[in-house]
């Protein structure tokens, strides 16, 4: 693929980030005329401040919430890929999902038997807290997980052992629920549903800060996922210290995984199926073309799930999981079937 | 003849693998030297550590005992970068990895000499495009890596080490999965680089004969023995090469310095004749099991002419037919 079709899909994928966030701001259950919309993003005066709160306090955050976390996800997974050199890896494969809800369930369920207070009753005090808990509990599974990386050898009993480790995580929370409030469950498995809203006012800007922090780092260790791809002997005989870049990329990945997951809840697939795409559009597995081609169609795949989870019609919105999931599923399923000899 | 240097010496070497339970040692005092300018064919049975002998000289593994030098340098006071240029690998494995073409691929090579962001100059891709000529695959350069066959992506993989310029080259089985023509242009290819370019080649394999003929030494790897080395010619004249490969049905053939399969001849016919026509004649009834020999008392009298076989006064056309007349004969 020349360099002139590679610009022109990386420009095809910005326009359509730019398309679906425009309908994204346009469309809901609420019919607000174009123009209005327009002069609200504007900062212009508008008669209906019911207006004016629901494209600037819902929907802008949701959209920009969707984008980043999209993007973040992409790249994420792109680089679990890489470095397990398994196309079925992705962020909910090592684990490191399953310790940020077993630090959300962890507080959400344990609050309540224990200390006595409904968490999910606590407004921001308790949104903070919940995200601080995913960060945590998915920074210690990764923490582990970059630990055994440093014992272990081969890619494969890596992820092996982030897969048991996400079932040991999955088990405690399972015990946990048996001993929970009902309330508390419920207030744990919206949590688990996902949801690109559910991250409100000045939290929408800390995370959009945090993620515009993350992403670009990602991009430092192009040469580094390159070399990753020819496998451990022929990158280490080009220099690279394999130990080193395996504890940096699955850092990174991890890292941006925790910091989605904290704030909009495990969303599955996205991260999976983005990579899978942009290799079949870009026809490359070229880092310095897939990790931004990642990125873009993370964000843009993100703010369409989240258009068709709004649509007027599915009035009070669709769980973000499933039209990830359905969106997801299938393309992967294409991948498996269109699997050549030796390819993926 | 061109000029060698000794670019690298082992010392004392032994190899092996160290694990919980203590060292595994596989082979004892191996003391060699690598030149420049030379192709070196690691030869031994499946099992007596020719690729750990290969993983210890890469670094890939730590020798139990004893020194390597590169260029005069302990291997061990090499950084991963540092040795990244000195040293280049084609290995076995085979690569999981599609969707790049094989020009990107030969540019991963120049990676110890890109800068952070892995960007290649004016320089490297002269570089890139001076190791796919050499290799004779400027036709390949924009297919994908998935598209190949063994033999092209072997040659990708020596490019890719080409482009690395490093002074030495080690290869893993570089032949082997490979169809013969491609086994013999391939170390035809690894031959012209150590002449050509100076390049310290270290090869393991499996094609003995091939070995036998274009290396400039031969290390014979063996678990009794350990490492002896020499030239193809002066391990033959010294019983080495028939010792090391010794099998029922396998004979070295001190004429050529090749190996021949050996058959067991318990009947004898006269041939007469000479040239290709004899020689072939001969090959097949050896096949069979039979002698040829140079006397009057033969049942069996078989003479070759320009066109055609005489057996027992009758003609025949063709070896194959022969052969049947043959076996009814001994019927």
């Amino acid at each position: 693929m020349n360099r002139k079709t590679t610009m022109l899909l990386m420009l095809l994928l910005c326009l359509s980030i730019m398309a679906f966030l425009i309908l994204n701001l346009l469309l809901g259950t609420v019919k607000i005329p174009v123009k209005d919309v327009i002069d609200i993003l504007l900062g212009n005066d508008v008669d209906n401040r019911i207006w004016t709160n629901i494209v600037m306090k819902s929907r802008l955050p949701q959209s920009l919430t969707a984008a980043m976390a999209g993007a973040g996800l992409a790249v994420s997974g792109l680089l679990m890929q890489t470095v397990f050199r398994n196309p079925l890896a992705g962020p909910s494969v090592l684990g490191i999902s399953s310790g940020a809800s077993l630090g959300v369930a962890c507080v959400v369920l344990l609050s309540g038997s224990i200390g006595g207070v409904a968490l999910s009753k606590l407004g921001v005090i308790g949104e903070v807290t919940i995200t601080l808990s995913a960060i945590i509990g998915s920074l210690i599974i990764m923490g582990l997980i970059a630990f055994v990386a440093q014992k272990v050898k081969g890619n494969v009993t890596l992820l092996i052992m982030g897969v048991m480790i996400g079932y040991i995580a999955n088990a405690i929370i399972g015990v946990l629920k048996f001993f929970s409030a009902e309330e508390d469950i419920r207030a744990y498995v919206i949590w688990g549903l996902g949801s690109f809203s559910r991250v409100s006012g000045g939290q929408t800007t800390v995370f959009i800060v945090l993620m515009l922090i993350l992403l670009p780092i990602a991009f430092f260790l192009i040469k580094t996922l390159n070399l990753l791809l020819l496998g451990d002997s022929y990158a280490r005989n080009l220099g690279l210290s394999i130990k080193r870049a395996r504890l940096l990329v699955i850092g990174c990945s991890g890292v941006l995984v925790a910091v989605v997951t904290a704030y909009c809840g495990p969303i599955v697939f996205l991260g999976l199926a983005v990579p899978h795409i942009c290799r079949g559009l870009f026809h490359t597995s070229n880092h310095a073309t897939i990790l931004p081609a990642s990125l873009l169609g993370g964000a843009s795949l993100a703010l369409l799930c989240n258009l068709i989870a709004r649509l007027p019609g599915f009035e009070g919105a669709l769980p973000v999981n499933s039209v990830t999931a359905l969106v997801g599923a299938p393309v992967v399923m294409w991948v498996l079937f269109n699997k050549r000899k030796n390819e993926i | 003849m061109n000029h060698k240097e000794e670019t690298i010496r082992v010392v004392n070497l032994e190899t092996g693998y160290n694990s919980k339970k203590g060292a595994t040692v596989i082979t004892r005092g191996i003391n060699a030297s690598l030149y420049s300018g030379e192709l070196t064919c690691l030869l031994g049975p499946n099992g007596a550590g020719k690729s750990t002998l290969l993983k210890t000289l890469t670094a890939f593994l730590s020798p139990i005992k004893g020194e390597i030098f590169i260029e005069q340098k302990p291997l061990r006071e090499y950084s991963d970068a540092e040795l990244s240029k000195v040293i280049g690998v084609v290995l076995t494995e085979k690569l999981s990895l599609n969707n790049m073409s094989v020009e990107e691929l030969v540019g991963m090579g120049r990676s110890p000499y890109t800068g952070f962001w892995g960007r290649m100059n004016e320089n490297d891709r002269m570089i890139v495009d001076e190791s796919i000529t050499l290799v004779g695959i400027e036709n390949l350069k924009g297919r994908m890596i998935q598209t190949l066959s063994d033999g092209e992506r072997q040659k990708v993989m020596i490019a890719k080490a080409l482009a690395q310029e490093t002074p030495i080259i080690f290869l893993d089985e570089p032949t082997a999965f490979l169809d013969y023509p491609s086994k013999v242009e391939i170390m035809q290819l690894l031959q012209r680089l150590a002449r050509e370019k100076g390049k310290t080649v270290f090869l393991s394999t499996h094609d003995l004969e091939l070995a036998l003929q274009i290396a400039d030494k031969v290390w014979l790897l063996d678990k009794p023995h350990g490492v002896t080395i020499g030239t193809p010619e002066d391990l033959a004249l010294n019983d080495d090469m028939s010792r090391y490969f010794y099998r029922e049905g396998v004979e070295f053939d001190r004429e050529s310095g090749l190996f021949k399969i050996s058959h067991k001849l318990d009947q004898a016919v006269r041939l007469i004749g000479e040239g290709a026509r004899y020689n072939m004649v001969k090959k097949a009834l050896a096949r069979q099991g039979i002698d040829v020999v140079d006397a009057d008392d033969c049942d069996v009298e078989i003479e070759t002419t320009d066109n055609c076989y005489i057996m027992n006064g009758k003609e025949v056309p063709s070896i194959e037919m022969l052969l049947d007349m043959l076996n009814l004969y001994c019927k």
